[in-house]
């Protein structure tokens, strides 16, 4: 009750402070939200129209939660919690409406986290969601949907009296499992059950590489200066390297399934040291995809001559899909040149000098691709 | 206006009244200033897993955070979901523990991590009126009591080269109405001075360029006020209103290796710098250089911080709570108790709380000669967090759940 009463004054203050030609519609105050910038820039203006749109109470949920986006999270952080103010005090006045609420969950063009949202409410609403929504969400675009369904599969799977049942159920949780947790589970349940898996195909695993080392990292010297792999990409061509030693591409075939390439063993352990890593993807067409790409070293990504990643952190961890990096794909044949930069620290942790890489969709489900042998005349 | 609206305003207004931030609260990492000290006394010495709770009441998800309590309210944050995705704030009704309110953000930054900490391992920091929540993720966020979303940065937006994959452990302070940001890191390192009422900076500082889980602290002077970080490469005291520098101590200056870890201890006129042994410097806010009056006391260990308290130093050791003379370094006893600590021992009249990694808390009388265990309290439960007290209660915040130690009501 205090709650309610706290956040209904609130409701009440923020209407009776402010004119009405202030308050606007709804849509032009989710716009003024909108417009937040970096560093704090409109936070004023977008805070007087979030209270605003929370003392316009239900009637305002779907609109707020059909204006997210996926791929704005500063928006999304402000439109969040203007629902979840909303509907905490719609819940106890019994006037969330599960109809709106299923409505936003079922129209898979809204945002996956807004979906998310929704459903979370609306099982607070009907305990019945789970299962009435779930079984048919193995696809879903949103990751937290699909994965919730995927454990439900993984669960009924684990339960299964009959070999061929859970067999089945693990199967068809397989088809909609990206996350590399819930796949590798599923497919160690599997590989008991006899059945193999193919955990580098379904990650959508680059596994050839053309690599070429070493180039001077002394001292950090590396970061920022491009050595001739990264002014033009030709494997038949070679370096004079750091030290003065000569530098050539070696094709290299990971056979983990996880795309691991350790570069200690290939080339021995380098201290001070750039590896490339270099990998031709042909694509069937042009499309947005999502290289998930992880290394314990610094590391910049390239794709067809173009940075589209930089990050100089040394042996800080390396868990698959650490960094996920958006791209656009073009039909035919790409290049995607990795710098992969050792630096020089002596602890017994910090050693290691390795990456992986795989590209997929939103959900991290593979895209179809292949890689194919270096294009004659480099790239 | 309507008879509802005045009386709904009305009720806003006394609210508002209360909300003078009381000396007994506990609105920060270790407290006021970050000093782990209530003045309060005979807080409870003895309870088990379900004896002498005032109520236990369940969290979404992890936190290393801990819980910060003012005016009425308990804030405590915590993160979920995949990866630790989901961050949350919570704010319970000090008394009941009933949950107020709950908003959830998704993190904008990278949530890799070492598995032993997570995304809500800085605790926030409250002033009564509003609690500000910093995430490991540069995830910052203004509450106010009632959960109106006062502002919102993501950092890493802001400043996208920040990282830290070991994971962010800093807490943010406040000085008057400037939000004290550390965010010293491996890549855009930085501190920031923030306008509390609008998430715009005062000021900005870049920093060297290293991991760092040191929390600030404020360090009072008369009618100034001055804010200390530490990191491993340097111990610098700002003015929170400019960011300027008072003064700063390289460590190559103090020929030491600074904790990046455990924070400073602030009281009794000194502060106390961590570096395998500690530095004690009384410091001078008009800008003068601090002067250092010993070093030694060494044998703390792990990541538990130390306290300054009446004339003593504090520190935790992984088997042993360890006390100094304040004014030569000297050790004055030791008190064998069961560690590991993730969490920094807190000081309540003359009675010390250490909370270990299993939930056992080890209640320790502080004498001149010695400390005498008073009460070894098992909860069963992970703890990481640094106990908080305030009004008599006693919190602890655990992966699953909030204690609140303490009479019934």
């Amino acid at each position: 009750m205090k709650g309610y009463l706290a956040a209904a004054s609130v409701l009440v203050i923020a209407v009776s402070l402010l004119t009405a030609q202030e308050a606007g519609d709804t849509r032009s105050l989710i716009e003024r939200i909108q417009k937040v910038g970096r560093e704090g820039k409109g936070n004023v203006e977008a805070a007087k129209a979030w209270k605003l749109l929370v003392a316009q109470g239900p009637t305002a949920i779907e609109p707020i939660l059909t204006a997210m986006r996926d791929d704005d999270l500063t928006v999304v952080n402000w439109l969040r919690p203007a629902f979840e103010a909303i509907a905490e005090s719609a819940l106890e006045q019994n006037q969330l409406s599960a109809e709106t609420l299923e409505k936003i969950v079922a129209n898979t063009k809204n945002a996956g986290i807004a979906r998310r949202a929704a459903y979370e409410w609306l099982v607070k609403l009907d305990d019945s969601t789970p299962s009435r929504l779930l079984p048919g969400m193995l696809l879903d675009p949103s990751p937290d949907l699909r994965r919730e369904a995927v454990n439900r599969f993984i669960d009924q799977a684990a339960k299964a009296t009959d070999k061929k049942e859970a067999q089945e159920l693990y199967r068809k949780a397989l088809t909609g499992a990206a996350d590399p947790e819930q796949v590798e589970k599923i497919a160690d349940a599997l590989g008991k059950l006899g059945d193999k898996v193919d955990l580098a195909k379904h990650f959508g695993v680059i596994s050839d590489w053309y690599l070429v080392t070493p180039f001077d990292h002394r001292d950090g010297i590396g970061w920022n200066k491009a050595y001739p792999p990264e002014q033009r990409v030709d494997v038949t061509a070679t370096y004079v390297g750091k030290n003065g030693k000569q530098a050539s591409w070696l094709a290299h075939k990971t056979s983990d399934p996880r795309g691991l390439v350790d570069l200690n063993k290939i080339f021995g352990p380098l201290k001070g040291t750039i590896a490339y890593a270099c990998a031709f993807i042909e694509s069937p067409e042009t499309r947005v995809a999502y290289l998930r790409v992880s290394s314990i070293n610094g590391l910049k990504v390239f794709l067809n001559g173009k940075e589209v990643f930089a990050r100089e952190e040394y042996h800080h961890g390396m868990p698959i899909d650490q960094y996920t990096i958006r791209v656009t794909l073009n039909q035919g044949v790409n290049t995607l040149l990795l710098k992969v930069c050792q630096n020089e620290q002596t602890e017994k942790w910090a050693q290691e000098w390795k990456f992986q890489a795989r590209l997929c969709d939103f959900v991290g489900s593979a895209v179809p691709f292949k890689t194919v042998p270096a294009p004659k005349g480099g790239k | 206006m309507s008879y509802t609206q005045r009386l709904m305003m009305s009720l806003s207004l006394v609210g508002l009244l209360a909300l003078v931030s009381a000396a007994a609260d506990w609105p920060a990492f270790r407290g006021k200033d970050g000093s782990a000290i209530t003045p309060e006394a005979d807080l409870p010495v003895k309870w088990g897993k379900e004896e002498g709770l005032r109520y236990k009441v369940p969290l979404p998800g992890r936190g290393l955070s801990n819980p910060v309590i003012a005016a009425g309210r308990v804030y405590v944050t915590a993160c979920s979901g995949y990866r630790h995705r989901r961050l949350h704030v919570l704010c319970f009704d000090e008394t009941t523990g009933k949950k107020v309110w709950e908003r959830q953000f998704e993190a904008t930054g990278n949530t890799a991590c070492h598995p032993t900490t997570n995304m809500a391992a800085p605790t926030p920091v409250t002033d009564g009126e509003a609690v500000y929540a910093l995430f490991a993720t540069g995830d910052l966020i203004a509450l106010d009591r009632s959960g109106v979303l006062l502002w919102y940065r993501s950092l890493v937006g802001d400043y996208p080269d920040i990282t830290n994959q070991v994971g962010m452990a800093s807490s943010p302070t406040l000085a008057g109405d400037v939000l004290l940001v550390p965010m010293e890191n491996a890549g855009d390192s930085f501190t920031a001075g923030i306008d509390k009422k609008t998430g715009v900076n005062f000021w900005r500082s870049k920093r060297t360029r290293e991991t760092t889980w040191c929390s600030p602290v404020v360090v009072r002077q008369g009618d100034k006020t001055a804010v200390l970080f530490q990191t491993r490469s340097e111990a610098t005291l700002v003015e929170p209103q400019t960011g300027k520098v008072l003064w700063k101590k390289a460590a190559s200056e103090l020929e030491a290796d600074l904790s990046a870890i455990q924070s400073p201890a602030v009281g009794d006129g000194l502060v106390v710098l961590s570096a395998g042994e500690l530095i004690a410097l009384k410091p001078d806010l008009q800008g003068g250089e601090p002067k250092e009056l010993w070093r030694g006391a060494p044998g703390g260990a792990g990541y538990a911080s130390p306290v300054l308290h009446a004339g003593r130093v504090y520190r935790l050791s992984q088997v042993a709570l360890l006390c100094f003379d304040a004014a030569t370094g000297k050790e004055l006893w030791r008190e064998r108790i069961t560690g590991p600590f993730d969490g920094s021992p807190v000081i309540a009249g003359n009675r010390l709380y250490a909370v270990n990694n299993k939930g056992r808390t080890t209640v320790i009388e502080l004498g001149d000669k010695k400390g005498s265990v008073l009460a070894r309290n098992d909860i069963d439960d992970t703890i990481q967090a640094t106990p908080a007290i305030a009004n008599g209660c006693i919190y602890l915040r655990s992966d699953k759940y909030l204690y609140c130690i303490g009479p019934k009501k």
